[in-house]
């Protein structure tokens, strides 16, 4: 045993406190991207709880049209290839930030923003597709779990958008001080995780639907 | 203005009228008082605008005590009538009265009483027992406080205008579906709990980041009082299963707004899932609630007993085991769903045994007292209370749990007897426990013993002549949420039932005379020394009230139970060698003005007037965004401050 805590130990210095629960509270960087990440994890819980009321009403559609005959895969796919490319933005985005390189930063998160726009219109041009249709949330059961759980992953998104503006305005006014990086850092956090959310929305509502 | 009209004011009905005035008078003679009194500027600097884990906790518990008393009333009316209501008699209460009392105490009681008094306790209790200076977001924790006090607000203006739900506390569907609740009754329900429920998820994350991450150096998981452990296995409960909460009643609002047909009866609709939904959030709730109790429990008996909790080790497992088998037995709630025999048998087994953890528990706490020196104070009275009658509730759930049973039991008022006794012997038992435990931290004073024991015994007998005859009347076959009964034979159990409840009503005016007794007779029973019992943990280290900063210098913890352990070697008096300045959270309007917007967004939802919620909302994003704007400037207290406080909190120490 020759580590600097064994080493400490002789100096005086109660070994005890090294040895659990180290030195007391980390920064507080680490401390907001922690609670962040348990925000995040409580979120995916809601979502499974929708994730779950449409696996049980995805066959009620009362008559009315089913998965198969109301999905575009690939509409769909374009959704999802926006999506996925705007978290590359976001994650590049915050590696220029940390490295100062503003301007690079700048570019990459409007990159991101603009891929947001298209993703959230493309969404909603096939929701009001689908309403003109006669397919709309109160048609059938399989319909309004549909309608509520994409939509809610699109509400998300429009928040991320909000979100993303309002960081930009603040990191334009005020620089890359420590707590506004600390909120660029959870705005990311929470656009990777909406893409995790659209991963499943993907494969279990449009893959799996479009099949049957 | 939507739906709302001046029908909504209930002038026909002179009970509901009655109780419209009490509340208009009561919150309108507060504001006159404090009004008169020109307590304003002191209200909003102090506390509506605090961000001091202290006073949030001290304000939760305080909102949980006012709906104790509104609980209980509609608990008292719903007693005498039915100690009267038998054969012909129709007692006092029309039907669609009784039918929203019901479902006012049962929401009441679990989201707006046991809810806030729990996380009030914890609020003021677990920074102070981690040695830290504060929650790990004490803004964020305002905000919690007061989307709850926007619930609680929200359940009581429907007694004023309009009518409150009559479907039950979890509302279930069809009957809560607009076909056959058109009223606004479920939208004033649906909302209050989104709104708290909301501020109550915010509360779970700000708690296990606290409790994660923010700990006074040394003060590792296995160091940490118990309290804080069952506080940590309670709000990851609530940050696992109120998500499942929001989504399951944002669909049944889906369903009544917007046509959706989630549980409806047509269209595909499936009303099995929001059962499925709700209790998958409601089983862990229950544990939500008791964890925190258990802790309690083994704090005052660990204290009091004057030794250290036996099987501590095991305490922390039984509370983490407890913490995951919760989540595995929410079918035992609807076994006579016709799920099947295998399903029914596997969550009648995960029920049965969650009862090893909470056995190991118990028989930890009675080898902690085993051989120790107990002093009964009030707290202990409690505590040994919970454990007779907690024991009994337990041992009729497990009986429950037995699905050819359960099909016997089921929504009888064997059951309501069976929920009363965990509910009222567990989570009110362990409050008032800790209630009688703290305030002396909290204040600076001890509360009263005589009246503390008078209430103790009033409630422990109120609550067995209240219960027991339930017990007897579920066997016999009586149903639950009856407005009269035909069978007089049933009479005399309920009438020993409401002689029950107004026991249990001297006990709660017995806890409000103690309160009022203790706050006149302060001055002799100061705390000058900061630890009245002889605690064992942290909080009992520092000054009673606690400065704002909590320590002056973080403790250093060594060892299990801490400060009993620096009393013992003589380090808990000695002044630190240096002190360091400090940052604290300053004031926020963040979570008043939160509040202020969700009241008026909730009520114009509920009552359909759509151009107030979109203003109130878009209000509430505007001043969001404001207070988003500008950093936080933090309250800087300096080393000399520091030093001045200190010394002199232990010069009082030294002369006490």
């Amino acid at each position: 045993m020759s580590s600097p805590s064994a080493a400490a130990a002789y100096d005086g210095v109660p070994q005890p406190i090294a040895a659990f629960g180290g030195g007391g509270p980390p920064p507080v960087r680490i401390v907001v991207s922690y609670g962040f990440w348990i925000f995040l994890l409580s979120d995916i819980i809601m979502f499974s709880a929708l994730f779950a009321a449409y696996a049980v009403l995805s066959g009620q559609t009362a008559g009315g049209p089913s998965a198969h005959s109301l999905f575009q895969l690939r509409h769909v796919g374009v959704e999802t290839v926006c999506l996925l490319f705007s978290s590359y933005t976001c994650g590049l985005a915050t590696l220029f930030l940390a490295r100062r390189r503003l301007k690079d930063a700048y570019i990459l998160f409007g990159l991101t923003f603009v891929l947001g726009v298209i993703f959230v219109s493309l969404e909603f041009s096939e929701f009001a597709a689908m309403v003109t249709q006669g397919a709309g949330p109160s048609r059938s059961a399989f319909l309004s779990a549909f309608f509520s759980l994409v939509g809610l992953h699109g509400a998300h998104v429009s928040a991320g958008l909000l979100w993303l503006t309002f960081m930009m305005a603040q990191l334009k006014a005020k620089g890359p001080r420590p707590f506004v990086l600390r909120r660029i850092l959870c705005f990311s956090l929470f656009w990777h995780a909406l893409d995790i959310i659209w991963v499943a929305v993907m494969s279990l509502v449009y893959l799996m639907g479009a099949r049957i | 203005m939507g739906k709302l009209t001046w029908a909504a004011i209930p002038l026909d009905n002179p009970i509901q009228m009655g109780a419209s005035l009490f509340v208009v008078l009561f919150i309108g003679s507060i504001l006159a008082i404090v009004t008169w009194k020109g307590w304003w500027r002191y209200l909003w600097s102090e506390w509506l605008t605090s961000t001091d884990h202290k006073r949030i906790g001290v304000m939760y518990v305080l909102l949980a005590l006012l709906m104790l008393l509104r609980g209980f009333i509609d608990a008292i009316m719903m007693r005498s009538q039915l100690a009267v209501a038998a054969g012909g008699a129709q007692g006092y209460l029309p039907p669609e009265h009784y039918d929203q009392i019901f479902s006012a105490h049962g929401t009441i009681m679990i989201f707006f009483m046991a809810m806030p008094f729990m996380v009030g306790l914890m609020n003021f209790v677990v920074p102070l027992q981690l040695g830290v200076r504060d929650v790990a977001f004490p803004v964020l924790n305002a905000v919690s406080l007061w989307l709850t006090a926007t619930g609680a607000l929200l359940v009581n203006v429907s007694l004023v205008v309009g009518e409150f739900a009559r479907t039950g506390w979890l509302a279930y569907p069809p009957l809560s579906e607009l076909q056959f609740s058109p009223g606004v009754g479920v939208d004033y329900y649906l909302w209050s709990l989104q709104i708290a429920g909301v501020g109550t998820l915010l509360a779970g994350i700000n708690f296990v980041t606290t409790i994660l991450k923010l700990r006074a150096p040394g003060m590792g998981y296995m160091r940490m009082p118990v309290f804080c452990w069952t506080a940590l296995a309670a709000n990851l409960l609530i940050v696992a299963a109120f998500p499942i909460l929001t989504a399951t009643l944002g669909m049944l609002l889906l369903d009544r707004y917007i046509g959706a047909h989630f549980f409806t009866n047509d269209a595909g609709g499936n009303a099995m899932l929001y059962f499925n939904l709700i209790w998958a959030w409601g089983h862990p709730e229950v544990y939500i609630l008791i964890l925190p109790a258990f802790g309690i429990f083994s704090e005052v008996i660990a204290t009091f007993s004057g030794k250290n909790l036996f099987g501590y080790r095991s305490m922390v497992m039984a509370t983490m085991a407890i913490c995951i088998l919760s989540f595995m037995v929410w079918l035992h709630h609807f076994f006579t769903m016709g799920a099947g025999a295998n399903v029914n048998a596997f969550f009648g087994m995960m029920t049965m045994i969650i009862a090893i953890p909470t056995g190991v528990k118990v028989f930890n706490w009675l080898f902690t007292l085993y051989g120790g020196r107990i002093r009964f104070e009030v707290p202990v009275l409690w505590s040994i209370g919970f454990m007779v009658t907690f024991v009994i509730g337990g041992l009729t759930g497990v009986l429950m749990a037995v699905p050819p049973a359960d099909f016997v039991l089921h929504n009888s008022v064997f059951l309501v007897a069976h929920f009363h006794n965990v509910i009222i012997g567990g989570v009110l038992f362990g409050a008032m426990a800790g209630y009688n435990y703290w305030f002396p931290k909290v204040f600076g004073f001890t509360l009263n013993k005589r009246l503390g024991q008078l209430s103790f015994w009033c409630w422990l007998i109120g609550f067995y002549l209240a219960f027991m005859p339930l017990y007897i009347l579920g066997l016999f076959g009586m149903t639950r949420r009856m407005q009269h009964y035909a069978n007089t034979a049933w009479q005399p159990y309920l009438v020993v039932a409401e002689v029950g409840a107004i026991v249990i009503l001297v006990g709660i005016l017995a806890t409000i005379a103690q309160l009022t007794v203790s706050i006149r007779t302060r001055a002799r029973h100061r705390d000058l020394t900061g630890d009245p019992w002889n605690g064992r943990t942290l909080e009992w280290s520092t000054a009673s009230p606690p400065p704002r900063y909590n320590f002056a210098v973080m403790p250093r913890v060594e060892s299990q139970d801490a400060f009993a352990y620096m009393k013992q070697n003589g380090t808990a008096a000695v002044p630190p060698g240096e002190y360091e300045p400090i940052e604290l959270p300053s004031n926020s309007p963040n979570g008043f003005v939160t509040a202020f917007f969700a009241v008026i967004t909730g009520f114009a939802l509920i009552w359909h007037i759509w151009w107030m919620a979109i203003g109130a909302l878009a209000g509430a994003v505007v001043t969001l965004l404001m207070f988003g704007w500008f950093e936080r400037v933090e309250l800087k207290i300096s080393a000399e401050q520091l030093a001045k406080d200190d010394r002199a909190r232990l010069s009082r120490m030294s002369v006490a």
